[in-house]
């Protein structure tokens, strides 16, 4: 291993901390990742020798927050390999998607088609909801297969000449299994739809080239990233930002404003209504450096080896399921799983009392948990400073569980 | 302190399963879902011209402590009627530390949820279910 895991650690304060009478064992990264201590300095900087609004001032504040500001810009495209006239700070993923659905979709016609998938999560399903209710457009969604992939054999049946939006999970929160974007894109553009991929479980395991993807728009949330919460990034290929109308009005997103016409700024600030999230930009913009600094190729084979400790520990505990691919093949780190005649909360309210924070229920994706007629999971979630502990300490809370709960 | 939550009495009253299942002719039945966890109640009752639950039965999707209360709520809900239900939530208000006073039985078995807030309302839900049926 070509990096030093007591070091990496050693960056995340929390991850010392006592709970329940245990060493915490945070393995609920899906939901929340930690934050290193060059994100907390960052912000910590911006809020002590910086902070003032970005764009409008002209004192000294105002231009170190606003240069600060504009480099988190910077730090998020080099991340993703694109270029920062195209990146859009919002206030999440969710925030993320719903701007795309507003403002993309105020472009589509009624009858025009949106192809998504039984695997997303509800921010990738109920904007495109509320855009069918506003503007008549008709949602489709791609089956799972039993390893809880998306079906992408179903495409061919499933496009059409109408369908302009292809929007699909790119790694599950649910299942961890990733998507093969190539053929997604190869059909998609096949009828001349376009693609997003809502990268938010994918974006934690390092940085992207969004250019090989051949994609149209990305979204990913700042808290999954080891970044603050309350920001998120939207990426779209700059002749579609070109095209499409603001989502939400205000301040600097103007050119002229009178009271018979106003004109739009260019993008990125035709999506930045009012001061946006700044300290949590630049906290993003400094996790965003923090990943670009790490050995992806080790870290990534330690967060493989460790959801293989865990997929076997699992599968040696009597009753259990796993939800999701059985091998390690196009897959990250996130083993969903259910025990059988054990509700998820109450596995993970014991694993609490083993220090092991995990993450229960159905996750935002009812109709995953629908489709296998499962109430929810129960899931473990892994980052790079994650270690066999970790693993250990969950599986000897989930045998413990299985012991007193049955 | 988790281990505590699920004491003996507890896992008892969950596995009793008293009251699980349908009724072959409810008067009245009434689903509840969480719509955070997803876990769902559904109660049917039989009652009497008075209104005074004759039958209850239960069926619980949601976790150990739901059924657990469900089993508690059906083992001595019987010969009440809406008021006598609403004065047995008090009883599991008092439990879970809501409201000043020592629970009766057999919801003072649920006095270790007191400490763990976000799991209070597995223990009310079917409490609520069983309200919305008797209205
Ligand atoms: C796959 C996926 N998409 C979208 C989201 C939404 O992210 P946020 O709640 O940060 O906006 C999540 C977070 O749970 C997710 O896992």
């Amino acid at each position: 291993m070509s990096f030093d895991l007591a070091a990496l650690r050693a960056q995340f304060p929390i991850l010392s901390q006592v709970v329940n009478g245990n060493p915490l064992h945070y393995l609920d990264n899906g939901a929340s990742a930690q934050t290193p201590l060059a994100v907390l300095d960052a912000v910590r900087t911006y809020e002590t020798t910086g902070r003032a609004n970005v764009v409008r001032g002209v004192h000294m504040l105002a231009e170190r927050a606003t240069e600060a500001y504009e480099g988190a810009r910077a730090e998020v495209a080099a991340f993703l390999g694109v270029v920062p006239s195209e990146i859009i700070f919002t206030g999440g993923c969710t925030a993320a998607i719903n701007l795309v659905a507003y403002s993309y979709g105020s472009l589509l016609k009624p009858g025009d088609r949106i192809l998504l998938s039984t695997l997303e999560h509800h921010s990738n399903i109920v904007p495109w909801q509320l855009l069918r209710s506003r503007s008549g457009i008709e949602i489709d969604a791609l089956p799972v297969t039993d390893e809880g992939r998306i079906d992408l054999s179903a495409l061919p049946r499933m496009l059409t000449p109408r369908t302009k939006l292809v929007s699909l999970v790119h790694v599950s929160n649910v299942t961890g299994a990733s998507l093969d974007v190539k053929t997604v894109v190869a059909a998609a553009r096949s009828v001349g739809a376009k693609i997003m991929l809502d990268g938010a479980q994918r974006a934690p395991h390092g940085p992207l080239d969004l250019p090989s993807l051949d994609i149209d728009f990305y979204v990913f949330a700042g808290h999954k990233v080891f970044g603050p919460n309350g920001v998120g990034v939207l990426w779209a290929r700059p002749e579609l930002l070109e095209a499409m109308p603001p989502f939400h009005g205000g301040g600097s997103m103007i050119g002229r404003v009178t009271f018979a016409e106003t004109t739009w700024a260019p993008p990125p600030r035709r999506f930045e209504a009012g001061t946006p999230p700044i300290g949590q930009a630049i906290g993003l913009g400094a996790a965003c450096k923090w990943m670009r600094g790490l050995d992806w190729m080790a870290v990534h084979a330690h967060e493989m080896a460790l959801t293989q400790r865990a997929m076997d520990g699992l599968q040696g505990i009597a009753g259990t399921r796993i939800l999701g691919p059985s091998s390690l093949q196009d897959r990250y780190p996130v083993v969903s799983f259910a025990l059988e005649g054990v509700h998820t909360h109450d596995v993970a309210q014991v694993l609490d009392s083993f220090g092991v924070a995990v993450r229960a229920g159905h996750h935002c994706a009812q109709p995953l948990m629908d489709h296998f007629d499962l109430a929810g999971t129960t899931r473990v979630s892994i980052a790079p400073y994650n270690d066999n502990g970790d693993i250990d300490a969950m599986l000897a809370g989930v045998e413990h569980a299985a012991k007193i709960l049955r | 302190m988790s281990e505590q939550l699920y004491q003996e009495r507890i896992v008892a009253l969950a596995k009793a399963k008293t009251g699980a299942g349908k009724l072959a002719a409810p008067t009245k039945s009434a689903r509840r879902d969480n719509p955070l966890c997803g876990d769902r109640v559904t109660i049917d009752v039989a009652l009497d011209a008075t209104g005074k639950i004759k039958d209850i039965a239960h069926q619980v999707r949601g976790c150990l402590l739901c059924e657990a209360s469900a089993s508690a709520l059906a083992s001595v809900a019987v010969g009440r009627d809406a008021a006598g239900i609403a004065a047995l939530r008090h009883e599991a208000d008092r439990a879970l530390g809501r409201e000043e006073g020592e629970a009766g039985e057999p919801f003072s078995a649920f006095t270790p949820v007191r400490q763990h807030k976000s799991r209070q309302d597995c223990v009310l839900l079917p409490f609520e279910a069983l309200k919305d049926a008797l209205s």
